[in-house]
């Protein structure tokens, strides 16, 4: 893991450090839109060693946290029909619906099953041809091209008893809506790393054009992060706003045509609810009517009962950069990695999580 | 209704309400609560109450280490061992983490009907030669087979019994400000070998079990005469929850250097990938070790010369407080709390 070793150098960290503290511009506020990034401020202390110079902010990046409360209760009520195998990314698991979470439901008889890979449940379906194998599709670009290739592998070779839960998410959308709210001040984007290996650099451009924000695409390790606000201190100073790429050994402006193809094979764009931005224009996936026999919305009569938000979570502000987590009432006390009331607290990636489990200080823990 | 599920209470084990989940049998902060809880008030006795790995014993002058462990991994055969070679492992260390030396076993078979018996043979010779390797014979047994699916493959029950050496006081509450921390070599193996061997993943990685018998090791260094003040065989849950419970009991702050954490870089490519963490990744040949920092020198010589002990490291020490937090000093500067995990470890989303 040389490359990895590389971007977590200290020498390197502590040169970027001092380089950051050298400019000339006044206290930025920064907005990391990718939940790997938050996880990586927070293990390596990155707000901290800079935050005369910026205040980094956990934007809505994390796919879990930003899932609608509706649609995690219905993939819960779906994942309960007889005959149902419920695949999910693991981290999903843990994190309440209304009225219960996947791992309860688990163990409460549920064929609930975690799997690595979307490829896993179709592999799934395929060994239980009597079985009904439904996939909870939740993540951003950077998922959406596997979950693509699952529909068209399971097609191809005739496995019918596969389907998609598709509450995928789109970036570009969510920073629009993010630009727009009156509630948030921001002087620039940490832009996610991994979705812009698949979009590319130029779906930011608008942001950086017609909002005057500048943005700055970023690796995920702490010379990845430091970098990025180094050349977003850099911009602000000089009164720029572009798109700029940090994460050149990924990311290129075209990004990956051949991933976004698949994607636009199976899925087309509509508005989608998410968690702390609700109904965002444009901003999710769903079938298209070629693949509509594999969409689980179709497929299942499910209809869960209203969604409850929890009373006193204040998850929909901390994915907008509009509180942080310790702001949240609950944060560290009744809110814990440990019995989670919002959805922030449960993913490895949630703003709230990666803050209690890294930076707790005394009077939270 | 929200209202009602996500009140505040002291008497829950999970969110939404009282029913057993995975995660309390995942070595992490579900699993610690239960045991406290449950097991440790509901038992309540003196040797109980001081949860070490082993409970010790007054017999007749001598003091006795009294274990017993469950086996249940998912696959049963994985790169570098098996439940059969686990079983043995496991009992030896735990009673090994008590500064004892195995005198006998015990060995209970639950059996799935249809269990193919080839590879129950392989399990059991697997068993038997782990055990001989430490120098333990297992000295009874139990078998029963269940119906088809009310149990996965096979499970193992064992007990195992020791003799602690007479000027060995080792607890997990022992551990005092100006300890060093100790252990045998890398991180998280175990957990990344089964993790990557279960089906669906392949991510092309060389990554065997360390499972291994630790009783030669920590012989060395009783008899080395180190004054050892705690140790633990960091298994589920890995060096994370470990140390946690050893911070806890003894009311101290642990802190580890990032930049002596020995892990392989294979394991780590499988943790990232993965998303986790190796410090929560299970290990079943590794040892934490605790003792004053003058003695570290003394330790580490008998560990290298100790079978399984060859890339024994210093990786931490133990400071005044604030007790019961485990913090890791990063490689580029600031430090960052060590929790420990909640339940499973759960792979990420890309």
């Amino acid at each position: 893991m040389k490359y990895v070793d590389e971007f977590r150098d200290p020498r390197a960290v502590a040169e970027l450090v001092e380089a950051i503290r050298r400019i000339n511009a006044p206290r930025a506020r920064l907005m990391e839109v990718c939940g790997t990034h938050t996880m990586s401020i927070a293990r390596y202390g990155l707000r901290e060693l800079i935050e005369k110079q910026a205040d980094l902010i956990a934007g809505p990046g994390c796919p879990v946290c930003v899932t609608a409360q509706g649609d995690i209760d219905w993939f819960l009520e779906a994942a309960r029909l007889p005959g149902v195998i419920a695949t999910t990314f693991g981290d999903m698991m843990r994190v309440p619906g209304s009225f219960s979470s996947l791992e309860r439901a688990r163990a409460q008889g549920a064929g609930v099953r975690v799997v690595y890979s979307p490829a896993d449940a179709v592999e799934l379906a395929r060994r239980h041809p009597d079985r009904q194998v439904v996939f909870f599709g939740v993540g951003f670009e950077t998922t959406a091209p596997a979950v693509a290739m699952s529909v068209l592998e399971a097609r191809g070779e005739g496995v019918t008893n596969y389907s998609v839960f598709s509450a995928h998410k789109l970036i570009p959308p969510a920073l629009k809506a993010l630009v727009a709210a009156p509630d948030l001040a921001v002087d620039g984007f940490i832009c996610p790393g991994h979705v812009s290996v698949i979009i590319g650099s130029r779906p930011y451009e608008f942001v950086a054009r017609e909002h005057g924000v500048p943005c700055v695409i970023a690796g995920f390790e702490p010379v990845d992060v430091l970098q990025s606000v180094r050349m977003l201190l850099a911009q602000v100073a000089a009164g720029r706003s572009e798109v700029e790429i940090e994460y050149g050994r990924a990311v290129t402006p075209e990004g990956n045509p051949r991933a976004r193809a698949i994607v636009g094979e199976v899925f087309e764009v509509v508005d989608a609810r998410w968690r702390g931005l609700g109904d965002v224009p444009d901003s999710g996936l769903a079938f298209n009517a070629a693949h509509a026999d594999m969409d689980a919305r179709r497929r299942f009569d499910v209809e869960p009962p209203p969604a409850v938000e929890p009373a006193g979570c204040r998850c929909g502000e901390v994915l907008r950069g509009v509180i942080q987590p310790e702001e949240c009432g609950l944060f560290g006390r009744r809110c814990t990695p440990r019995e989670p009331v919002g959805a922030c607290m449960v993913s490895s990636e949630g703003a709230c999580a990666a803050r209690y489990r890294y930076r707790r200080t005394e009077s939270a823990k | 209704m929200s209202e009602d599920l996500h009140a505040p209470s002291g008497d829950i084990y999970a969110p939404f309400g009282d029913i057993i989940l995975l995660s309390h049998g995942a070595g992490g902060q579900l699993m610690a609560e239960l045991i406290d809880r449950l097991f440790v008030a509901g038992f309540d006795n003196p040797v109980l109450r001081r949860r070490e790995d082993s409970g010790v014993i007054e017999i007749a002058g001598s003091r006795l280490a009294l274990t017993t462990d469950s086996f249940v991994v998912t696959p049963v055969v994985f790169p570098g061992g098996d439940i059969g070679k686990l079983a043995a492992c496991g009992t030896v260390n735990d009673l090994a983490a008590a500064g004892a030396q195995p005198a006998a076993m015990a060995a209970s078979f639950i059996l799935e009907e249809g269990l193919e018996q080839a590879l129950l043979r392989r399990v059991v010779e697997s068993l038997r030669a782990a055990a001989d390797e430490a120098g333990v014979a297992v000295v009874t047994g139990d078998t029963k087979v269940v119906p088809k699916g009310a149990a996965d493959t096979l499970f193992i029950t064992t007990a195992g019994v020791g003799l602690v050496p007479p000027n060995v006081e080792i607890s997990a509450s022992a551990a005092r400000p100006g300890d060093a921390v100790l252990i045998n070599g890398g991180i998280g193996e175990h957990g990344a070998a089964i993790m990557c061997a279960r089906e669906g993943i392949d991510l092309q990685l060389d990554i065997g079990s360390d499972c291994a018998p630790l009783n030669r090791l920590v012989g060395a260094l009783v008899e080395a005469g180190c004054d050892l003040h705690c140790m633990r065989d960091p298994t589920r849950g890995g060096v994370s929850a470990a140390l946690n419970e050893i911070a806890e009991q003894s009311g101290v702050c642990i802190e580890l250097d990032e930049e002596s954490l020995p892990v392989a870089p294979a394991v780590q490519t499988a943790c990232e990938l993965l998303g986790l963490d190796p410090l929560q990744v299970a290990n079943e040949g590794k040892m934490l070790v605790i003792l004053p920092q003058q003695r570290a020198e003394r330790a580490l010589a008998a560990m290298r010369g100790a079978p399984y002990g060859a890339a024994s490291t210093v990786i931490g020490r133990v400071l005044d407080g604030p007790a019961g937090r485990v913090q890791l000093r990063t490689a580029i500067g600031p430090t960052r709390i060590i929790d420990r995990p909640v339940g499973e470890p759960m792979p990420r989303i890309c």
